[in-house]
């Protein structure tokens, strides 16, 4: 490859390719949570099975990734909603994605207890 | 005939004499892209213009809705441990609520299936290939969608 010409766009290209990431991981999570919700159409007992395996400590770590997927699909989307739409979006694009890594950030370290307490409680006892 | 009228064309006395007058107006030439009648017509209408539209008014819902839905079932009263077949049963109890997952069932699937859309047509080079993934996504999420919608209408708190 030539030297210097790959491109590597800067926070635009990288939210790009963080969108469509998450985006796509998302959409797979939704098919199989519509899958075992439908689970309710046939017993409470196949439904709650299968709801014990989001409550052991394993799948709420997917959880909390699972939420930090969505958290910033949606703070980001809004950003492209923004740029899309707001005269002076795609000048501020910049400062728009690092206050979405930012509210990003605070709402992640917020989720840690909720999401993930249950989890220690069992592995550590409580 | 005056020397007015010849240079009314546009084109002086140095140029010499010109073809074109009142009574022999030059071709009109069109603008570049105007649209005639030999531009083959548009297949596609503005559908993508559309899908571009609905992602963006689709998503600013699904923000609501989604973060709602994290919020009820992963932080409050409990988070994930509350969840079960009674907990289900209480919340789709209320049109709201079953309102709510409707909406939002139909509003996700949509709008994951054209993001997906979008990403199959953007890395699925081979004809074959493309066309073969999207009739793939479009059954998986007319079944997702089909199931889950038949779900929440036919739920039934005292199934035993």
């Amino acid at each position: 490859m030539p030297a210097g010409t790959l491109y590597r766009g800067r926070e635009g290209m990288w939210s790009w390719v963080a969108h469509r990431v998450t985006g796509v991981l998302i959409f797979f999570f939704l098919f199989v949570h519509v899958l075992d919700t439908a689970l309710v159409r046939v017993s409470p007992e196949a439904y709650d099975d299968v709801v014990a395996t989001y409550k052991t400590p394993l799948v709420a770590c997917l959880e909390y990734g699972l939420v930090a997927a969505i958290l910033f699909h949606a703070l980001n989307g809004l950003r492209i909603v923004a740029v899309d739409f707001w005269s002076k979006g795609p000048r501020y694009q910049k400062q728009m994605l690092w206050s979405v890594v930012g509210i990003w950030v605070v709402l992640m370290v917020g989720a840690i207890y909720p999401v993930l307490g249950h989890a220690a409680r069992e592995l550590f006892g409580s | 005939m005056s020397a007015e009228t010849t240079s009314a064309s546009g084109i002086g006395d140095v140029e010499g004499v010109s073809l074109y007058d009142v009574d022999h107006p030059a071709p009109v030439i069109e603008a570049p892209r105007k649209r005639t009648k030999k531009t083959p017509k548009a297949t596609r209408g503005n559908f993508e213009m559309y899908g571009w539209l609905f992602m963006r008014l689709s998503g600013i819902v699904l923000v609501v809705l989604v973060l709602g839905h994290l919020l009820i079932q992963l932080v409050l009263d409990g988070g994930v441990s509350k969840i079960g077949f009674a907990f289900v049963a209480g919340r789709w109890a209320s049109p709201f609520w079953q309102a709510w997952d409707l909406i939002m069932l139909w509003l996700a699937m949509l709008h994951g299936a054209n993001g997906l859309r979008t990403i199959i047509n953007d890395y699925a080079e081979r004809d074959n290939t493309r066309f073969w993934l999207k009739m793939l996504l479009y059954t998986a999420t007319v079944f997702t969608v089909l199931l889950g919608t038949l779900v929440i209408f036919t739920f039934d708190p005292n199934i035993r």
